[in-house]
C-alpha cells in the first residue's frame, strides 16, 4: 500500500495541520511515512507545497516523483493545478474551490475551476461554506481532509482518531466541530466522485 | 512503528544531541536550520538538564561560545544556515587548529535550490579546507544518530565535527527511534593548558597534529557504519552517492534495490578503501551529490585520466540545483513519469510582506521621501524587508549579506553617491550591522541608516532579537549624534511627519539612524492568542 500525497496552498493557510492529522492516522496504523515541507521565505504569502508519503514499506525518497502522485490536496483551486506535473494519471485533485487573492494579476476564477473540472479524477468543494456549516469557518481544512479521506487507504476511523489527538487539548466542543466538518467533508466526495 | 518519534530532520538532530549528553547548544536563526534550537528550546526535559540554549547575536559568537563550552569540557552544539558558517568561518577553521576538549558539532544547514537563500554553496568544501570530518545524513534516523554519537566521534579526533544536511533533511518528518541517554561530560579543563593558545609556535605544533590525524580520520570513515558499499550485479556502472542522494537513487527501483554496485557515502573524508573497491570492479563511475561536485572532483583529480567519471562537472547530472528522483532517473536512461503541464491559467505567486506589517509603512514613506533624488541609492538587507525590493514598492537595489547595508551604502557614499541609504532589520544590526556603522561614524559619511525594528528576527518565525530594547542605547555608544537619532512609528496616519522626519535626515550631512519601531504582526497576532488563552485559562 502507499499512498502519496501533494498538499498546497497559500503561505498561512495552515496546510501542514491538512499534514499533522493525516501523519498522526497512518503512524496510529503502523504505517511508514516521510513528509517533507517549506519553510522560510515562501510562508509570507507565496505558493507552499507538502509532499506526503505513506506506505506498508520503508520510504526511500523524501519528495514525491513527477508523475506519481497518488492525489493532490490543495486548499485553493489555482494552488493544486500548480502541482499537476506531480500527478500520476489516475490521481485525485481534490480542491476548494475559495480563491486566496493576494496578487494582483489573479486570473479569472471561472478558469481556474473550469480547469479543475476538466480533469477526470476531480473534488472541487466549497470547503469554507461547509465548514461554516459545521460551526466555524475555521475547519475548512478539516473539511478538505474529510474529502480527501475517500481516496486514503487509511480507516476513516483512524483519521477520527487523528482529530480527536490534534483537538483534544482545545476541549470537547472543538474536537466535534472537527469530526462534524470531517464527516461532512467526506459525504461531500461520497456523492460527488 | 508507533513508539517512534515523528522528527524533521532538525529534530531528530536536536533529540540526538540531548541524547548524546549535550550541554549546551548555540545558533543563529536561519532557513533551514532554525528548528534545531527551537526544538532544544521547546522540549521540556532540557530545563531539567540545565542545557544552555539561548540565541547568539551571529554565527561567530555562537561558535566562539560553543567553542568555550568544549574547552571546558562539556558538549556543545553550534548550529546555523550554510552562509552563516560563512560568519563563523574564522572561529571554526581555527578551532579545527585548537581541537577540542568537549565534543563540538557544528551544523551547516545547506540550502541547494536557494528556496530561502542568496547561495547554495556547499558546507563540505568548509570542513575539507578545516580538514575535519563530515557527517551528512540519508535520513530522519540518521541525523539522530550523528548528533548522538557526532561528540565521541570529535572526542577521540580531537577536531569539531561538521554535521552537514541540506534542506529536504532539515524540513522532512519520518519516524526516529531514539536511543538511551548519556549523561553530560562533567567540568574539566583541558589536559594541556596551551591547547588553546594559537601563538605560532603552538599553533603550528598543533597544526602538524591535525595533519597527522587525517590518517586516523579516513579509517573511522572506512569503519563507519554510515558508510556502505552495497554490491549489484551489473559492473558496467558503479554508482556513488552522498547524503540523502542515496534516497533519490533507490526511490527509482523496486524494493529500492539497485543494479549497479552502489557506495553510501554519509561520512568523511571520502573512505578510500570503498572508492578503490568501487572502481577498480566497475567500468565507469557516477557520482550522485546534494551540493557542489566535490566527491567528483577529487575522484578525477586535475588530469582526469582514470576511468570515466560522471556527474555534475560533465553535465550528466545538472550542475547546480537540488537533486529528485526524475532527475537521477534521466541521468540513468529510465523511462519517467510525466504528469500534465502547469496551466498556463496558473499565475506565479511571489512571497509579500504580511498585511499590516510596519516594513510596507517604511517603504511607503520612504520612497515619498526619495522622489527628490531618484532610484538606486537604497541598500537593504537580508530579512523580510528584503521583499522591498519587489512589487509594489520596488525600493531597494541591494541584498547580499547580514550587515552590508550599511557598509554598501557607506561605500556607496564615499565614492559620491550622496545621500545613500541603508534599510537593516534590528536583528540583522546587532548581528553584523554594528561595526559597519562605528566604519561610517569613524568618517561621519553621509548616510542615512533606517533600522526597521519590528523587535524580532521576523522572516525566521520571530525568534528573540538581541537588539530589542537596545537600539537607541547602541548607536549613541557608537557615538551617532543623538539629534540625529529619530525614533519614528510607522503607521499610515504618520505617513506625513515621518516623511518629512526622512527628509531632513536624507539632507543632513553626516550620519543619520532613524528608527521606525513597530511590533511583527505575526508576532503581534501570537502574543495576543496567547495572552487571551492565558487570561481565560
Amino acid at each position: 500500500m502507499k499512498n502519496d500525497i501533494i498538499l498546497a496552498g497559500v503561505g498561512g493557510q495552515g496546510i501542514l495541520s491538512i499534514a499533522a492529522a493525516i501523519g498522526l492516522a497512518a503512524v496510529n496504523s503502523n504505517l511508514y511515512i516521510k513528509q517533507s515541507e517549506v519553510h522560510g521565505m515562501s510562508q509570507r504569502g507565496g505558493d507552499v507545497q507538502s509532499h506526503l508519503r505513506i506506505s506498508d514499506k520503508p520510504i526511500a525518497s523524501d519528495l514525491i516523483p513527477e508523475g506519481k502522485a497518488d492525489m493532490i490536496i490543495s486548499v485553493e483551486p489555482m494552488e493544486g493545478l500548480r502541482y499537476l506535473p506531480f500527478l500520476s494519471n489516475s490521481g485525485w485533485l481534490v480542491t476548494n474551490i475559495t480563491p486566496y487573492m493576494n496578487i494582483p494579476d489573479y486570473p479569472d476564477i471561472n478558469e481556474i475551476l473550469a480547469k479543475v473540472k476538466s480533469l477526470k479524477h476531480h473534488i472541487a468543494i466549497d470547503a469554507d461554506s461547509i465548514a461554516k456549516e459545521a460551526g466555524s469557518s475555521r475547519a475548512s481544512n478539516i473539511v478538505m481532509l474529510g474529502a480527501a479521506s475517500l481516496f486514503l487507504d487509511i480507516p476513516f476511523e483512524r483519521i477520527e482518531e487523528g482529530i480527536r489527538q490534534l483537538f483534544g487539548k482545545k476541549g470537547d466542543e472543538v474536537v466535534q466541530m472537527n469530526l462534524k466538518a470531517l464527516r461532512l467533508g467526506r459525504e461531500f466526495s461520497e456523492k460527488n466522485r | 512503528m508507533s513508539n517512534k518519534l515523528l522528527l524533521m530532520g532538525d529534530e531528530a538532530i536536536a533529540q540526538g544531541a540531548i541524547d548524546g549528553g549535550l550541554s549546551g547548544i548555540y545558533a543563529y536563526p536561519g532557513t533551514p536550520s532554525t528548528e534545531i534550537m527551537e526544538y532544544v528550546q521547546n522540549t521540556k526535559q532540557t530545563a531539567e538538564l540545565n542545557i544552555h540554549r539561548k540565541w547568539s547575536a551571529n554565527e561567530k559568537t555562537a561558535m566562539e561560545a560553543a567553542l568555550g563550552m568544549s574547552y571546558a569540557g562539556k558538549r556543545a552544539m553550534v548550529c546555523f544556515k550554510h552562509v552563516g558558517l560563512n560568519v563563523a568561518a574564522d572561529a571554526f577553521i581555527n578551532a579545527s587548529i585548537t581541537g577540542v576538549n568537549g565534543g563540538l558539532i557544528v551544523v551547516s544547514a545547506d540550502d541547494p535550490s536557494m528556496h530561502s537563500s542568496q547561495n547554495e554553496q556547499d558546507s563540505r568544501f568548509y570542513a575539507k579546507f578545516a580538514m575535519v570530518p563530515i557527517l551528512e545524513p540519508s535520513n530522519q534516523q540518521e541525523a539522530y544518530d550523528m548528533a548522538y554519537f557526532g561528540f565521541e566521534l570529535s572526542e577521540r579526533l580531537n577536531v569539531p565535527v561538521l554535521l552537514r544536511i541540506t534542506t529536504r533533511m532539515a524540513h522532512s518528518r519520518a519516524g526516529v527511534q531514539r536511543r538511551e541517554g548519556k549523561p553530560q561530560n562533567s567540568l574539566r579543563l583541558p589536559s594541556d593548558p596551551r591547547q588553546f593558545v594559537l601563538l605560532p609556535s603552538i599553533a603550528r605544533k598543533n597544526y602538524r597534529k591535525l595533519l597527522m590525524g587525517q590518517a586516523a580520520m579516513e579509517i573511522e570513515s572506512e569503519k563507519s557504519s554510515f558508510n556502505e558499499l552495497i554490491s549489484g550485479n551489473n559492473k558496467s556502472l558503479g554508482i556513488i552517492t552522498t547524503g540523502i542522494a542515496y534516497n533519490y537513487l533507490v526511490e527509482n527501483y523496486p524494493d529500492q534495490k539497485s543494479p549497479y554496485p552502489v557506495l553510501k557515502i554519509c561520512q568523511y573524508p571520502i573512505p578510500r578503501k570503498q572508492v578503490e573497491e568501487l572502481y577498480n570492479s566497475c567500468n565507469k563511475v557516477l557520482v550522485l551529490e546534494e551540493g557542489y561536485p566535490i566527491v567528483e572532483e577529487q575522484l578525477k583529480g586535475y588530469l582526469n585520466t582514470g576511468k570515466p567519471v560522471h556527474g555534475r562537472l560533465d553535465g550528466t547530472v545538472p550542475r547546480d540545483g537540488e537533486l529528485n528522483p526524475n532527475i537521477v532517473a534521466k541521468v540513468l536512461g529510465m523511462d519517467v513519469a510525466e504528469g500534465q503541464p502547469i496551466p498556463d491559467v496558473v499565475k506565479n505567486r511571489p512571497p509579500s510582506l504580511c498585511q499590516g506589517c510596519g516594513h510596507r509603512d517604511v517603504y511607503e514613506d520612504l520612497n515619498e521621501a526619495m522622489k527628490v533624488y531618484g532610484t538606486g541609492r537604497v541598500f537593504s538587507d537580508i530579512g523580510c524587508y528584503t521583499l522591498g525590493a519587489l512589487p509594489p514598492f520596488n525600493a531597494i537595489n541591494s541584498c547580499v549579506d547580514m550587515g552590508a547595508s550599511i557598509t554598501m551604502a557607506k561605500g556607496a557614499a564615499d565614492a559620491g553617491l550622496v545621500p545613500a541609504v541603508a534599510v537593516i532589520g534590528d536583528s540583522t544590526f546587532t548581528h553584523s550591522g554594528m561595526t559597519g556603522l562605528l566604519d561610517a561614524i569613524n568618517e561621519n559619511s553621509p548616510i542615512t541608516v533606517i533600522i526597521s525594528d519590528n523587535s524580532t528576527t521576523g522572516m525566521t518565525g520571530g525568534q528573540q532579537s538581541s537588539a530589542t530594547g537596545k537600539i537607541v542605547d547602541i548607536c549613541r555608544g557608537i557615538g551617532v549624534d543623538p539629534n540625529h537619532i529619530r525614533v519614528v512609528t510607522p503607521l499610515k496616519k504618520n505617513h506625513e511627519e515621518n516623511v518629512r522626519i526622512l527628509k531632513e535626515e536624507l539632507a543632513y550631512q553626516g550620519v543619520s539612524v532613524i528608527i521606525p519601531q513597530r511590533e511583527c504582526i505575526q508576532t503581534f497576532a501570537r502574543r495576543k492568542k496567547s495572552e487571551k488563552k492565558e487570561s481565560n485559562d
